[in-house]
């Protein structure tokens, strides 16, 4: 990045509850939000943040995105009025599949017989959370979303950091939401077989058998570090470097060679002008499936050198599965606690070491960060199918 | 034939629709308009899908273009009906 760019507020939805620090808070103390093979947000009821008529008007993913955002805002100290004139303000929202409850229910009508409903485009369209999020809070400059399937979070703040980096908005609101606890992606994602048959998701553990649906959203609001110094910003950490690469080869199946990973990992840190040496920390994409697993515990050791063997890695898909398309943008928001508590949050459920997975998980329970003084500095791993890579450097401030 | 939907009826169904779009029932009078009760062309849509599906009518693009107020719409169509 050639700028500061400092994020300033967060807000997630999660499995493990309202609140992005609940994230944190819960998955360091050892907090498992899985139940029964799946990740729900139980804790969300969209009609406590939202009206009537802005529950009808919004697919379960985009109300989670309106909830998340809320939260974010108003952590940055926006909720009176925003610091940026609207046309400096972009929102940039991930999601792997966006309103997929919407397309199902329509469907069923439609096979019935019975009339689709008009908000049905404007419900499931992937874009819908990011359109529902500037028409609220009046955001008039770049508003896109973004689909890479399960790295589209990690994406989002990334498009939106270059956004800022270029000078083209001031401030990005930016991240993930997902809904997809549906039938029909259940069916679908367990044709694929990657889903786990024993409903556990257990990174980087030896007895590993696939991912465990999540859903949920993750916000953060990005500013450019000067404008935010200006007005007198709580900082919380700096988006120091972004990379983002392509597998190139298999449309589920990550490269086993962990190219794609290792080449974005490097990218990142390359922008962020650190050293393997300087970083301490990596929240792994980590999704308890047998193929990423090895092929990022691969990626991570030819990025990071003799380093990789010396720092923690964890997965905070062992406390809430996998969000998906929030996933990039949820664990960006929990590393940034994470550094900022000076602590690696466990891989819950790592017991059974695979041979060929030699890194340090952080099995048990939370670790202190060694960081020498210096601000710690993490790089928050997100791949896709379709084997998009994206990678975060982020540094607490 | 005469008219076998009274203005009543129509009425209720709009009332209960908009009800259930989120606006307050005590708002609702023949001569408040749409724009006012936050009502915008998707809640339009839907309604017309509502209305068409409860009195078995066809609501044409042109039958509706003028339509400002509660009170337009229930006179359109229980003249349909």
């Amino acid at each position: 990045m050639r700028r500061e760019i400092v994020i300033t507020g967060l807000g997630a939805i999660t499995p493990l509850g309202i609140g992005a620090r609940t994230v944190h808070d819960r998955w360091s103390a050892g907090v498992c939000a899985i139940e029964d093979g799946e990740a729900v947000c139980t804790d969300f009821d969209a009609t406590d943040f939202l009206s009537a008529k802005e529950v009808r008007r919004a697919d379960r993913f985009t109300q989670l995105a309106i909830t998340a955002c809320q939260e974010a805002l108003a952590d940055a100290g926006w909720a009176g009025a925003s610091p940026y004139r609207p046309d400096e303000i972009g929102c940039i929202l991930g999601t792997g599949i966006g309103g997929i409850a919407t397309i199902e229910a329509n469907h069923a009508r439609l096979v019935d017989g019975a009339a689709v409903s008009p908000l049905a485009v404007p419900l499931m369209m992937g874009n819908a959370g990011a359109a529902a999020l500037a028409i609220r809070h009046d955001l008039r400059g770049p508003v896109y979303g973004i689909v890479s399937a399960c790295a589209a979070g990690a994406h989002a703040i990334g498009a939106a950091a270059r956004a800022i980096d270029c000078g083209e908005a001031g401030a990005v609101i930016a991240g993930g939401a997902e809904a997809a606890l549906t039938p029909l992606s259940r069916a679908a994602f367990s044709a694929l077989e990657a889903i786990s048959r024993c409903g556990v998701s257990r990174p980087f553990d030896a007895r590993r058998d696939g991912f465990v649906m999540g859903e949920g959203a993750g916000v953060l609001v990005l500013e450019d570090g000067e404008q935010a110094r200006r007005r007198g910003a709580r900082i919380l950490a700096r988006l120091r470097g972004y990379g983002a690469t392509c597998d190139a080869s298999h449309l589920t199946a990550p490269a086993p060679d962990g190219g794609g990973p290792f080449a974005a990992m490097t990218a990142a840190m390359r922008d962020a002008e650190v050293e393997p040496d300087e970083i301490d920390y990596v929240n792994a994409h980590g999704t308890s499936t047998p193929l990423n697993d090895r092929a990022e515990t691969i990626a991570i050791k030819r990025a990071l050198g003799p380093r990789a063997a010396e720092i923690p890695v964890s997965s905070t898909k062992s406390a809430i599965g996998h969000l998906l398309g929030a996933a990039g943008a949820v664990e960006a928001l929990a590393t940034v606690l994470a550094l900022r508590a000076r602590v690696a949050p466990p891989t819950l459920g790592w017991e059974v070491r695979d041979p060929e997975l030699d890194l340090d998980y952080v099995d048990g329970s939370s670790r202190p960060l060694r960081t020498n003084e210096r601000p710690p500095v993490a790089l928050s791993n997100s791949f896709g199918f379709g084997g998009h890579n994206a990678v975060l450097c982020l540094e607490a401030a | 034939m005469a008219s076998t939907i009274t203005k009543d009826q129509v009425e209720g169904v709009v009332t209960d629709a908009l009800v259930k779009f989120g606006t307050e029932r005590e708002l609702i009078t023949p001569e408040v308009t749409f724009e006012s009760l936050d009502i915008d062309s998707l809640d339009l849509f839907e309604l017309g899908q509502i209305i068409e599906e409860e009195f078995s009518i066809e609501l044409k693009g042109s039958d509706v273009k003028d339509i400002a107020t509660v009170g337009d719409l229930v006179h359109v169509v229980a003249a349909l009906a």
